[in-house]
């Protein structure tokens, strides 16, 4: 028993979710049934409740650890911070209201790191919320590496603003135990010829589904968002973007490749490109690869592309679900490859380009490791 | 010397309904490094299951007889162990492998056949030669194995393959289909330098006599119904280019509809 779906461009989807309702309490949203477009396909009951709670008590807020930070990035708690993410869903709203404390990452303008910053977030394990915002000053240019372990019922929001020129390379990696859940709201806003690089990485967990979301508040701003998934039997991994074109010259470049391997391992992904009237000389594009493993996997993939004006330089998307079948292993194995090395080899390769847009070398072998662990563990 | 030898083979094919379906009726040939057999017979009679069973394919199930490589049960042994063993089959239709390039496909069948990574200074120039030899333009290595490949660039890299991994046995099926006359040359010349070794046995599988006027075989093989019905020396294959099949096709049935 296997499906794979690719379902069909939909329209008229982006622009309403660009007007949805925002509100900072979460009482304004109703609760959620599942029979939202937004979360039809996210197992609710697997959330531990947070689909319906209203900011019931929490446990403490994750750790965060951090060793030497490079020169201009500094690293504090504060009580509170100028919300960059508006909240837009019951659960940005709910981790927005009982997120007790910000982390706070500033990157001083002008500032030139030579290293990566690294973060590590410890889970709790009990029901906890958090907010992170980091915030990188005019012209500076910066790698932030995020990383998120241990046990985990948690609703957290990112929060990034780049300012006019400055250029950021974020790293986020879910890397939780097995029984982990999360749902992640991350939101850029973009300054005028500032630039992100996203590199979201989902690995463990039993439910993980992050939406990400940018914001041009300036012409020039740029966005290239990359995701890399693997989710095993069972894992419930979603990826949601909301890239909103409002002003002219801007670019974004959506990639995101998964892979699935054992039964009812099951990923999404909704990518929506909305290209306001106003955002001419838009250059956009996104493109969603999954690659099933094994049967009884599930991979789910929807392209959505708005387009209100026809003056953009570009606008395209692509999506593609492909086996990894038993006349390629054939072929591998007929070559004398071994049936684990010819699956790796084939992994591998399919998230080579990923891979090297991580800026550490140590932080690439790492994942490169832990994709390969996957397929071991699998007994492929 | 290394010697393939099959005997009263018997295979059926596994339909998608979970029947199996009878294609080989026992199959005896013998095949020793140096040799060069060639099998030929009509569309339907086996030949690619013979190819494709002994290779390991799972769409196969061998219901009896047996096959050995040195002595060795092949039949026991997973697809990659055959291949290490040393069994090549040069595919009719290569499969394609998105995301694995042909340099890395190619360096990690070396390194498996071999049991130790070919040296990095020698290696690629061997590679680029290889590819050379066969008329590939060397960009090929770092294209995904056999994507967006013609036809022909497809069987050229297969013969890249048989000459880089030096196999003992290397059965080719249907290498000539689907090739211009330029191609045939280059491919018979590829599969010709690795006769001349002599320390590889061939069996070439195919329809038509065509690329027999550039690869010579030492026997020829008459296969009909699953079965080798007559067998002989180069001069076969000469009358079955002027006479076709059909006089072994009354009476025998076809395997396949």
């Amino acid at each position: 028993m296997t499906a794979q779906t690719v379902t069909p461009p939909q329209t008229a989807v982006a622009k309403t979710k660009a007007q949805a309702l925002r509100s900072y309490d979460v009482a304004d949203f109703p609760a959620l049934t599942g029979r939202e477009e937004e979360w039809r396909f996210t197992p609710l009951k697997r959330l531990r409740g947070l689909a319906t709670m209203d900011g019931a008590a929490a446990g403490p807020a994750p750790k965060v650890e951090y060793g030497e930070l490079p020169a201009g990035t500094s690293v504090s708690t504060v009580d509170g911070a100028d919300p960059v993410l508006v909240p837009f869903d019951r659960i940005s709203a709910l981790a927005y209201g009982a997120a007790k404390q910000v982390t706070l990452v500033e990157v001083a303008a002008e500032a030139a790191a030579a290293e990566p910053a690294y973060l590590r977030v410890v889970g709790p394990g009990e029901l906890s919320f958090a907010r992170t915002q980091v915030r990188v000053g005019r012209f500076a240019r910066t790698a932030l590496v995020i990383e998120q372990v241990g046990p985990a019922t948690l609703a957290d929001n990112v929060e990034v603003v780049v300012a006019e020129g400055a250029s950021l390379t974020l790293v986020t990696i879910a890397n939780w135990d097995q029984d982990a859940v999360q749902a992640q709201h991350v939101r850029f806003r973009l300054g005028r010829d500032a630039k992100v690089t996203h590199v979201q990485v989902a690995l463990g967990g039993d439910l993980v589904r992050q939406y990400t979301s940018v914001e041009y508040t300036g012409r020039g701003g740029e966005a290239e968002l990359y995701g890399l998934y693997f989710a095993d039997a069972g894992q419930h991994l979603e990826h949601r973007l909301l890239v909103d074109h409002s002003v002219p010259d801007c670019r974004s470049y959506v990639a995101y490749r998964g892979a699935l391997q054992g039964e009812s391992a099951r990923t999404v992904w909704v990518g929506d490109v909305l290209i306001q009237k106003e955002a001419t000389g838009t250059d956009t594009y996104e493109i969603n690869r999954n690659l099933v493993l094994t049967d009884g996997a599930r991979a789910d993939s929807v392209p959505n592309l708005e387009i209100e004006t026809g003056e953009v330089i570009g606008a395209g998307h692509a999506s593609a679900t492909g086996r990894f079948d038993d006349e390629q292993l054939f072929y591998l194995m007929s070559r004398g490859i071994p049936q684990t090395e010819a699956r790796k080899l084939v992994v591998r390769g399919f998230f080579a380009d990923l891979l090297a847009k991580v800026p550490m070398d140590e932080l690439r072998e790492r994942l490169t490791t832990a994709v390969e662990a996957r397929l071991e563990k699998a007994g492929a | 010397m290394s010697v393939l030898e099959i005997r009263d083979l018997k295979v059926s094919v596994k339909l998608p309904d979970g029947q199996l379906k009878p294609i080989l009726a026992g199959v005896d040939l013998t095949v020793r490094a140096g040799e060069t057999h060639a099998i030929m017979g009509p569309n339907g009679s086996g030949k690619s299951t013979l190819a494709y069973s002994v290779a390991g394919h799972p769409k196969y199930e061998i219901t009896g007889g047996s096959v050995t490589l040195d002595g060795q049960d092949v039949l026991a042994m997973t697809v990659d162990e055959r291949a290490r063993a040393g069994l090549f089959l040069a595919m009719q239709y290569p499969v394609e492998v998105p995301g694995v390039s042909v340099a890395n496909f190619l360096r990690t069948a070396k390194t498996a056949i071999d049991g130790a990574a070919p040296k990095l200074r020698t290696w690629s120039g061997e590679l680029r030669e290889a590819m050379e030899r066969l008329g590939m333009d060397p960009a090929f290595g770092q294209r995904n194995v056999n994507e967006g490949f013609s036809g022909g660039e497809k069987k050229r890299h297969e013969i890249v393959q048989l000459e880089l991994l030096k196999p003992k046995i290397a059965i080719l099926d249907e290498t000539d289909s689907g090739l211009d006359i330029d191609a045939l040359r280059v491919v018979s010349a590829g599969v010709n330098r690795v006769r001349d070794t002599g320390a590889t046995g061939i069996l070439l599988i195919t329809h038509y006599t065509r690329i027999l006027r550039y690869v010579k075989p030492d026997f020829v093989h008459v296969f009909v119904g699953g079965r080798i019905v007559e067998e002989g020396g180069p001069e076969l294959a000469e009358s079955l280019e002027a006479e076709g099949y059909e006089r072994y096709l009354a009476g025998a049935g076809s395997a396949r509809a």
